[in-house]
Parts: C-alpha cells; sequence; structure tokens
C-alpha cells in the first residue's frame, strides 16, 4: 500500500473479504440452513457495498447492494438459502472481483444479476412505509441522563447546545434528585432538564440529539399543540438482525479474523528486496570470516565470529517472515472442488489438513498451478461418478484430500484420492502405443506409475474439458523440480491414488555441503545430504566400470564427479563419498575434497547456462569466486540408468 | 490546540479513510490496529475523543472498552464506536461496557466529522 490511498488499501482488504464470503458461500452450500454462515456471508457483502460506497467504488457498490439485498432477504427468513443462489453469489463473487480490478463487463454483470432475481424469484415482502414526520410548531421535552452518562463520555452541555441550534430554546435544570455536596459524587449526572423548543423542527432532529443516550435516557417529547397528533415514537436505530447467534464461531469471517492475528502488512517486494539485502550479509559475512580466519588478530576474529552468528539468526528472522501458511494455499481449492463437481457431475468433498504448516510465500504461489492440475487430473481421471462408486461399495461422494506437514527442511504435501486408482495397463499400453517403453518391457511399478510424468502422457482415451488444457503431467513434474522438489505417485487399483509432492521450504537461502572436484567448488544442497565417507581404495579399483558401493548391505550407484565434469587436474589421493537421496532413490557422489558446511544464497543461473541440467543455481563464496550448485534430483536421474543396466545385466 | 482523536481498527483502508477525513477537519489524528495496541495508547496518552471498530483480532473493542472505562483518566473521554449494521444486541453491549456513541458503517466523511463535533465538548 503506498502511503496515503484508501483505495488501494481497500482493493486488498476486498480481495480477503470476498475470499471469507466464497469460503462462507462454500460452507453454506453444504449447511444450507445455518444462519451463522447466512449472516456471515452478509456482514461481508455489507462490509464490501459500504466501504466499496465510501472509497468510490460506485459500480461495485451497487452491484454488490443485489446480492446483499438477496442476503438480506435470507437472513429474514423471507428467501430460502439454495444451491442456485449460493451458486450465483459465487459468480457474482468473482464479478466483484473483476470490478475491483475495474476490468468488468458489464454483460456480464446484467447477466448474474437477472440469474440472481430468478434465483432469488421469491414471495415478495414488501418494504415498510418509512413513518413520516411532521413538523410542529415546537415541542416541550423532559429528559433525565443515564447517571453514567458523563463517565462514559457523553457531555451534556453539548446535547443543550445541540438543542439551542435546532430552534428557539428555553432550558431549565431540575436539580431537585441532587444530593447535598458531601454525598454528590460528581462523574454522575444527576441533574435532569425540561425544555421548550420553538421552531418548525421535525422529531426526528430532537430525537438525533439524543441520538446515542436514547436507549438508556428518561425523555417525553411532546408537541405543543396538542391537537396534532405525534407520531409513535419509533426506533431511531435500524432493525434488528432477527437470528444474530451470539456466538458466530464458525463464521468464516470470525475465523479468518481470528487467524490474522496481530498483523503488519507489508509488500513482497520489500521483503523480496531486503531478503536480497541479508544474502549480500550472508556473503559479504562470509568474507569477513574467511579474512578473519586466516588473520591472526584475535579480536578481529571474535567480532567476526559474533556477526557471523548474528547473520545467522537474521536469516532465520527473515525466512520465517516469508513463511505463510499452506491454507491460503489449500483455501483457494475450494472452490475449484465446487466447480469440478458441478462440471464432472461428481459427488466430491474436499478435506484438508496441516493447514498451519507454514512455506515459503514464493514456494506457495509456484504450487498453485500445478496443485490445480493434479487436483483436476484427479477428480476427472481419479474419482469415479456417484453410481460407480455405489456399484463398488464406496460412499456416493468421492473425497480428496489434501494435506501438508513439515519434514525437516522438507514440506511434504500429499494430494490423496479415493477412487478408482491409476489402471496400470492402460498407462502401459498407452506408454507402448507412443513408443516410451518397449512392448512387453520389464519395469517396477514405480517406474511404470512414473510413466505418467512422461511429456505427452495422458491416459484418458477420450480428453476431457478438465485435464485437456495442454498441460500434462509432465508439466507439473518439471514446476515441482524447478522448485527442487519431487513429486512421487502410488496407487491402488480401486482404492485410489496419493501424489506426494516433496518441496524444500524455501528458495532463497539454503544450507549447503561445499566440495571440491578438481580444482572447482560445487555445492550440495544439505538437506539431501545423507552422509559423507571416504571412497576406499578397494571400492574405487573394484569398482571400475561398475559403480557401486555396498552400503549397509544396500548396493548403491554412484557418479564420478570428476568424469562427469571432465576434471583434467590429478585427483586427491583419498576420494570421498557425499550419499544423497531423493525420495527413495540414493546416489554417492564422489568429490576430490568436501570443505564443509555453507550457507548458500542461491542466484539463479542466466538463461544461457540454465540448460545445464546438473546445476540449480550458483552461489558466491566468501572469497567472491562462484560454486555451483548442484542439482541432486537430476544427478539421481542420471545415475539411475546405470543402476537399470546392471539389474538388467544380472 | 486541537483535539487529539485515537482511531482503532483493524482495517487500514478505514483508519487511512478517517484519518483523511478527521485530519482534514483539523483533529490530530493517531491510529492503532487493534484493541491491545489501542488500549497502550490511550493509556500512554489521554485522547479527547477515541474512535474504535468492534470486531477487531487480539483484543476486540468491546473489550478494549471496558479496559478503558476501568482507568480514571479515561472517565469522560467520549468513544465512539463503528458497527458494519445495525446490530442493537452489539450496540447495547458496548453502550454498557462504556461506549459513548456508534456510527454505522458505510458512512460519509462528513458523518463521521459530525459525530466527532457532536460528542466532543466545544
Amino acid at each position: 500500500m503506498n502511503g496515503e490511498d484508501p483505495a488501494a488499501a481497500f482493493r486488498v482488504e476486498a480481495g480477503e473479504l470476498l475470499e471469507q464470503v466464497e469460503q462462507g458461500l462454500l460452507d453454506l452450500g453444504h449447511r444450507l440452513d445455518d444462519m451463522g454462515l447466512v449472516n456471515a456471508v452478509f456482514r461481508g457483502l455489507h462490509t464490501l457495498k459500504g466501504s466499496g460506497a465510501m472509497f468510490g467504488f460506485d459500480a461495485l457498490a451497487a452491484f454488490t447492494h443485489h446480492c446483499e439485498s438477496a442476503f438480506d432477504r435470507v437472513r429474514k427468513g423471507d428467501v430460502r438459502a439454495t444451491p442456485e443462489l449460493v451458486d450465483v453469489i459465487l459468480s457474482a463473487g468473482d464479478h466483484m472481483r473483476a470490478l475491483v480490478d475495474g476490468d468488468a463487463p458489464a454483460a456480464e454483470g446484467q447477466a448474474i444479476l437477472a440469474r440472481l432475481a430468478a434465483a432469488v424469484d421469491a414471495a415478495a415482502g414488501g418494504g415498510a412505509s418509512t413513518p413520516t414526520v411532521s413538523t410542529k410548531r415546537g415541542w416541550t421535552l423532559s429528559f433525565r441522563l443515564p447517571p453514567d452518562a458523563m463517565a462514559n463520555g457523553t457531555n451534556p452541555l453539548a446535547l443543550l447546545d445541540e438543542l439551542r441550534e435546532l430552534g428557539e430554546a428555553t432550558i431549565v435544570a431540575r436539580v431537585d434528585d441532587v444530593p447535598s455536596l458531601g454525598e454528590c459524587n460528581p462523574a454522575h449526572c444527576l441533574i435532569g432538564w425540561d425544555c421548550t423548543l420553538i421552531g418548525d423542527i421535525s422529531k426526528d432532529a430532537i430525537e438525533d440529539v439524543f441520538l446515542f443516550v436514547m436507549d438508556d435516557m428518561d425523555i417525553t417529547i411532546t408537541p405543543l399543540t396538542v391537537e396534532d397528533a405525534a407520531p409513535v415514537a419509533e426506533a431511531i436505530v435500524e432493525e434488528v438482525i432477527p437470528t444474530a447467534e451470539p456466538v458466530a464461531a464458525n463464521d468464516a469471517a470470525t475465523r479468518t479474523a481470528r487467524t490474522q492475528g496481530e498483523n503488519v502488512r507489508v509488500p513482497a517486494e520489500r521483503l523480496d528486496e531486503l531478503m536480497d539485502r541479508v544474502g549480500e550479509l550472508v556473503i559479504a559475512q562470509s568474507r569477513l570470516s574467511q579474512l578473519a580466519a586466516h588473520g591472526h588478530d584475535l579480536s578481529l576474529r571474535s567480532v567476526s565470529e559474533e556477526i557471523e552468528r548474528l547473520t545467522g539468526e537474521m536469516r532465520d528472522t527473515m525466512m520465517i517472515l516469508r513463511m505463510v501458511p499452506v491454507s491460503t494455499l489449500f483455501g483457494r481449492f475450494r472452490r475449484l472442488i465446487h466447480d469440478l463437481a458441478i462440471e464432472t457431475g461428481k459427488a466430491i468433498e474436499l478435506v484438508t489438513d496441516g493447514e498451519t504448516t507454514e512455506v515459503d510465500k514464493t514456494v506457495i504461489e509456484r504450487l498453485f498451478d500445478p496443485l490445480v492440475h493434479i487436483i483436476r487430473n484427479s477428480c476427472d481421471h481419479g474419482l469415479e461418478t456417484a453410481e460407480a462408486r455405489l456399484a463398488a461399495g464406496k460412499p456416493a461422494s468421492g473425497v480428496i484430500r489434501l494435506s501438508a506437514h513439515q519434514a525437516g527442511g522438507e514440506v511434504l504435501i500429499t494430494i490423496t484420492d479415493d477412487g478408482r486408482g491409476i489402471d496400470r495397463e492402460r498407462v502401459r499400453a498407452k506408454a507402448e502405443a507412443n513408443g516410451l517403453i518397449q512392448p512387453g518391457q520389464a519395469m517396477s511399478d514405480d517406474e511404470l506409475l512414473g510413466l505418467i510424468f512422461h511429456p505427452g502422457f495422458s491416459t484418458a482415451a477420450q480428453v476431457t474439458n478438465l485435464s485437456g488444457r495442454g498441460v500434462g503431467m509432465d508439466v507439473v513434474k518439471r514446476t515441482i523440480e524447478s522448485l527442487r522438489g519431487s513429486i512421487d505417485v502410488k496407487s491402488v487399483d480401486g482404492r485410489g491414488s496419493i501424489i506426494t509432492l516433496r518441496i524444500p521450504l524455501t528458495l532463497a537461502i539454503i544450507e549447503g555441503l561445499l566440495v571440491r572436484v578438481g580444482e572447482g567448488r560445487y555445492v550440495i544442497p544439505l538437506a539431501a545430504v545423507e552422509e559423507c565417507l571416504e571412497l576406499s581404495l578397494e571400492d574405487d579399483l573394484r569398482s571400475r566400470g561398475r559403480s557401486l558401493i555396498t552400503l549397509r548391505d544396500t548396493l548403491v550407484p554412484f557418479v564420478r564427479l570428476r568424469e562427469m565434469f571432465a576434471t583434467g587436474t590429478r585427483p586427491d589421493p583419498f576420494q570421498k563419498i557425499v550419499v544423497v537421496a531423493t525420495g527413495r532413490e540414493r546416489v554417492g557422489l564422489v568429490v576430490d575434497q568436501i570443505v564443509g558446511n555453507h550457507q548458500t544464497v542461491i542466484k539463479s543461473l542466466s538463461a544461457f547456462h540454465r540448460g545445464a541440467a546438473s546445476f540449480s543455481g550458483a552461489t558466491i563464496l566468501g572469497d567472491g569466486s562462484v560454486a555451483l550448485i548442484l542439482d541432486v534430483a537430476q544427478l539421481v536421474a542420471m545415475a539411475q540408468p546405470q543402476e537399470e543396466m546392471l539389474r538388467a545385466a544380472g | 490546540m486541537s483535539a487529539s482523536i485515537l482511531t482503532v481498527d483493524d482495517s487500514a483502508s478505514l483508519r487511512m479513510a478517517i484519518r483523511i477525513a478527521l485530519t482534514g477537519a483539523g483533529y490530530a489524528v493517531t491510529e492503532a490496529s487493534d484493541g491491545a495496541e489501542g488500549l497502550a495508547k490511550a493509556t500512554a496518552t489521554r485522547f479527547d475523543l477515541i474512535v474504535t471498530d468492534l470486531n477487531m483480532p487480539n483484543m476486540d473493542g468491546l473489550s478494549m472498552i471496558r479496559a478503558l472505562r476501568q482507568q480514571p483518566a479515561q472517565a469522560g473521554v467520549p468513544i465512539i464506536f463503528l458497527t458494519t449494521e445495525s446490530d442493537d444486541a452489539m450496540k447495547a453491549q458496548a453502550k454498557a461496557a462504556g461506549a459513548t456513541g456508534w456510527l454505522v458503517k458505510p458512512f460519509q466523511p462528513e458523518q463521521l466529522i459530525r459525530v466527532a463535533q457532536k460528542v466532543l465538548a466545544r
């Protein structure tokens, strides 16, 4: 938000309000009788209309007014909440978003209002006519304020002044109830007043003076001319909410308000800027550490260590600042599921858990598209129709479960469906038809399922509207891998599928293991490192041609980075193996020297170098030189074919 | 010296609108984003008027009003609360907590200024 523009701030808030309204509507879709939800939605629309009008969003206010009125009637029991109504207001919400952004087609609004009118189409209640207010020649008033009025901030003198402004006023104080000085509490208002007001004054104007104290005070207002009957004093305040639940704890609105807590809103770019600064600081600090370590100045060394500690803490705090709960991501899928259920005609339920798990904001944003695609796929291919489900002895409604939890430096996101599972025969047939595999080629189950991530793969015989959006699961896989994550699929026939995404918590800074290969230095993400060991001479010799070591009774393939990087220098006498893992796959990376831990600020590679498959980025070392960051997933994938060949051979 | 007003609201846009309106009318405006911050600021400095939202995270408007009225120094300080709708139950609760008056959202800047003038002693 920049400085002084309430409209800009409103745009942000309107987005949140619409989100709340949408959540409320989606809940309401399941519990049509829940008046708490009806009220929550109404309040959201009401605030949106009101604030919209205040900040000059007139089209939004006018449009929202219709939706609000419709909901007002639901609130009053005049109209029943129906799935159609919920659906129309959901579309209306999308239109309101567009109105907030100022690019809404007017025709769309008209169409929605027409649908709304049709959906409401109810027995008209007929608005109550507002009582007309007659003017008089004058009034006599007699009033006494509540005793605590003064303590509560009402200034009687200000009220009397206001009366005097209305017309010619004669005011007399009644002091009969004022006790003797000794017993008098100066904060209590014990004086009554009688007042005659002459002039063409409406009763409303008088009541307006006492607006805030009217309910608690004794007041009589009588017209000076008795013949003209005064209208019965109506409550000045607007209508009462008929079914206001005292504790609306279930309201989406309240819930969100609570989870928001005490927050300071900062534009994301500023956080990124700060992140960059912290990154530069980390680099400068590691140079300082290196200088201090090589020098002999003890005091410099202690300062350097202090700065190292502080920088580390600052980096950690910075990381936390960038973290947002996955609920912000999961919440957006409820609408998707709602729409998918309508499009596919299947009953679909979304269950989420672990929403409080926090992930770097950038990661969250980049996860959205892949997840949309996975969920679409699960709903479209995975879940069966209600009839098929019932026939298979399952509940009619399919369940898509989204869950998140943190494991070490990674967050695991799983998307589970309880549908028919992936048809392995069809996957195989399709892959053979597309030439991805040889007919009859022996494959492990994981490999077979992994084929769905191959470019251009699609199992649906007929590309439906949902899945056929031009992107395949290969794009999903690539996106996840670009986040330095991995994707894994499991499926049980007739029971459903689970897709697991493992994503690093952050993209900006990682703990790395600095290694040397020849003269080059490389960083291996520490999260992927399982262990480091020495490559024994016999393994080294024996493994010529078959690059495998035995690690606690398991064969682990290894890659000689010297060979891979075509290093010309003499190898160090004792080669080291860094065992890295992604998912279940483990691979040893043979290096010359393990230098040590390195706090790695990731700089992305230039477009020119991006094709280099084995590297995910670069970092700047303390001495100013560049180290490339190894892309562990790629290296593991490269090592696999060798293992396959071995397995096939014997 | 111009009267000092504290505005307590979790909505930044609304705080901004209130500040702009009241500053324009010649008042000095201080902002707080929730009840706890409002209570802290009002305890530290006595304001001539407090304008607060009711539904806020951390500490809601009602609790803040009650806490303020516990303090002898706050006796007589007008407190206006904002309600999104005319909820009589809420209004009664706020009045019982010690609020002076209310303003129904949405409001135009002039309405806010009129209410401020209404409760501020001249």
